[in-house]
């Protein structure tokens, strides 16, 4: 008769010995990477599935709004600004990203999460599924955005290069936001509604569609609390202003999204293993 | 209750496993759900409440310090009425609940088989679903992929794998499932008794596949409403009652604890 599995290679689950959950969850979050990878591509596939143009809508969406704004703002508002429907498209793409991927985070835990009641598995998944659906999603809309540069004529620079590095800046801040709102999420769902109220108010308070210059000197204060332009500006000066982002705004973003990673990433640990509980 | 069941074999007495580690451990295990008194669902409602001070729960003990020991091998049965704590009990031994209180210690690979195809997703392809809920149980890329093909036979939905998975019966998704999840002979596995796959044929493979866990050394977790089922499969069983281990011990005794009980 053959008997037993090699006992050395039986993982080994003990619910006592997990008593630092900020560490745990991270090893366990790389412990399901792949599955992670699985469930990014899942979202990228099943978005469009049915439609003709599939994938394509994520680099046609942003676009059509761009040109649809830049109708509106340069016609209508008559505003006066250099290659404007560059500034305009990095501000939406940079936006898009930011608020997917937080809304996002905190649907998939709470609609999502029933499986969660069913199966082991990292809780914080859902919101680096959000991330990762959210990175590959700006990368494919990096691309009309290029072409509307060579299109309206706005110098391409090497600065771009330093996009990746913008990207994983705005990227830690909106996993932390994510973390932070899916949490509050799981305790009142009322939190996706009144998000979606907040995210519109925070878009019209950052400079995404106009510059930061025709806010009157009185307001501009208010303006520079708002981690999200400093954000921005670190995602688009290496686009529209061609160069890299200046030092002190470079700093303050880092810095913000650290702090707003680390917070998330501690406030979601410390409440994740009631959420079975909950959801 | 003439069901089909999951398994048709007899059980092995103890002694013929001679390696018989202990493979789950329970230490006084609780699991207590708080559920408001007044439901709170909005964040105002909450901030006025907690302000004042005024925010009751009631507790409910789903499990109330429960501790057992399953060695490997064992087909260990759980009986109890509907709500007396069966479920939780399986969700914290496949590590979907932690403890309120209490240590749940297990060693080895889990499969439940109450959650066949979960994550499933209707517009991806026969093979995307197989990786999708593959990995969701924890087997690896590389584990999926070598398994792929006895996946496929087993499921016998070979001609199948490309299309989407809303254009499957509801058989042919019932028996991917059920091959997903077995794929590879698991160290614990958690069955359902009203577990049904697919049409009778497809039981008996089932039940093949189970029973040659079984022989090769799985412990199997088996819960149950029928007291005739216990009886005939399990080695040992636990009694649960309003989230209390009742009784626990030899399956025909805990058995006859339960019937003596039920009809006084």
């Amino acid at each position: 008769m053959k008997l037993f599995l090699k006992s050395e290679e039986a993982p080994v689950y003990d619910s006592a010995r997990h008593q630092t959950p900020v560490l745990d969850e991270l090893q366990e979050i790389f412990r399901y990477r792949e599955l992670l990878a699985k469930l990014v591509s899942r979202n990228i596939k099943t978005r469009y599935k049915r439609s003709v143009l599939g994938i394509a809508w994520t680099m046609l969406s942003p676009l059509m709004m761009m040109i649809v704004m830049t109708l509106v703002f340069s016609n209508i508002f008559r505003m006066n600004l250099e290659h404007y429907p560059v500034y305009l498209l990095s501000g939406l793409v940079f936006w898009n990203f930011f608020s997917q991927t937080t809304s996002s985070a905190m649907n998939e835990l709470v609609w999502g999460g029933s499986l969660m009641t069913r199966i082991y598995m990292p809780r914080s998944i859902f919101a680096f599924t959000a991330l990762g659906t959210g990175l590959v999603n700006i990368v494919l809309s990096l691309i009309p955005l290029l072409l509307i540069m060579l299109v309206t004529g706005a110098p391409l620079r090497l600065s771009l290069f330093f996009l990746p590095v913008s990207i994983l800046i705005v990227g830690m801040f909106a996993l932390g936001v994510g973390l932070f709102l899916s949490t509050l999420g799981v305790y009142f769902t009322d939190v996706l509604e009144m998000y979606q109220i907040v995210l519109m108010a925070w878009m019209y308070f950052t400079p995404v569609i106009y510059p930061i210059e025709i806010i009157p000197a009185s307001y501009v204060g208010a303006f520079y609390l708002n981690p999200l332009y400093y954000l921005l500006e670190v995602f688009r000066q290496p686009i529209y202003l061609g160069k890299l982002p200046d030092l002190q705004t470079l700093a303050v973003a880092c810095l913000l999204s650290s702090l707003t990673l680390i917070f998330g990433w501690w406030f979601f640990t410390r409440k994740a293993d009631e959420f079975a509980y909950r959801v | 209750m003439n069901s089909p069941t999951v398994f048709d074999n007899q059980p092995k007495a103890m002694e013929e496993w001679p390696n018989n580690e202990v493979v789950v451990r329970l230490e006084g295990v609780s699991v207590r759900y708080r559920l408001p008194r007044e439901r709170i669902v909005s964040f105002k409602e909450y901030a006025i409440l907690a302000l004042q001070r005024r925010i009751r729960y009631d507790d409910f003990w789903a499990l109330a310090d429960v501790s057992m020991e399953i060695r490997q091998g064992e087909i260990f049965g759980i009986i109890g009425l509907n709500g007396a704590g069966k479920s939780t009990l399986l969700k914290v031994i496949s590590r979907v609940l932690k403890p309120t209180l209490g240590r749940v210690w297990v060693r080895g690979r889990v499969a439940p088989l109450l959650e066949l195809g979960a994550g499933f997703h209707p517009e991806l392809t026969g093979r995307e679903n197989v990786f999708l809920n593959g990995l969701l149980l924890g087997y690896t890329q590389a584990e999926i992929t070598n398994h792929f093909e006895e996946i496929l036979d087993f499921a016998d939905i070979s001609g199948f794998v490309d299309a989407p998975l809303r254009t499957y019966s509801t058989g042919m998704v019932a028996r991917l499932g059920f091959s997903v999840a077995t794929m590879k002979q698991p160290d614990i596995l958690i069955v359902d008794e009203v577990l049904s796959v697919g049409d009778e044929q497809f039981q008996r493979k089932c039940q093949n596949r189970l029973t040659q866990f079984q022989e090769n050394g799985t412990t199997i977790l088996l819960v149950s409403h029928s007291t005739d089922l216990i009886a005939k499969l399990c080695n040992r069983a636990a009694w649960l009652e309003h989230g209390q281990l009742r009784m626990i011990g030899e399956a025909l005794d805990v058995v006859a604890g339960y019937r003596g009980n039920a009809s006084p």
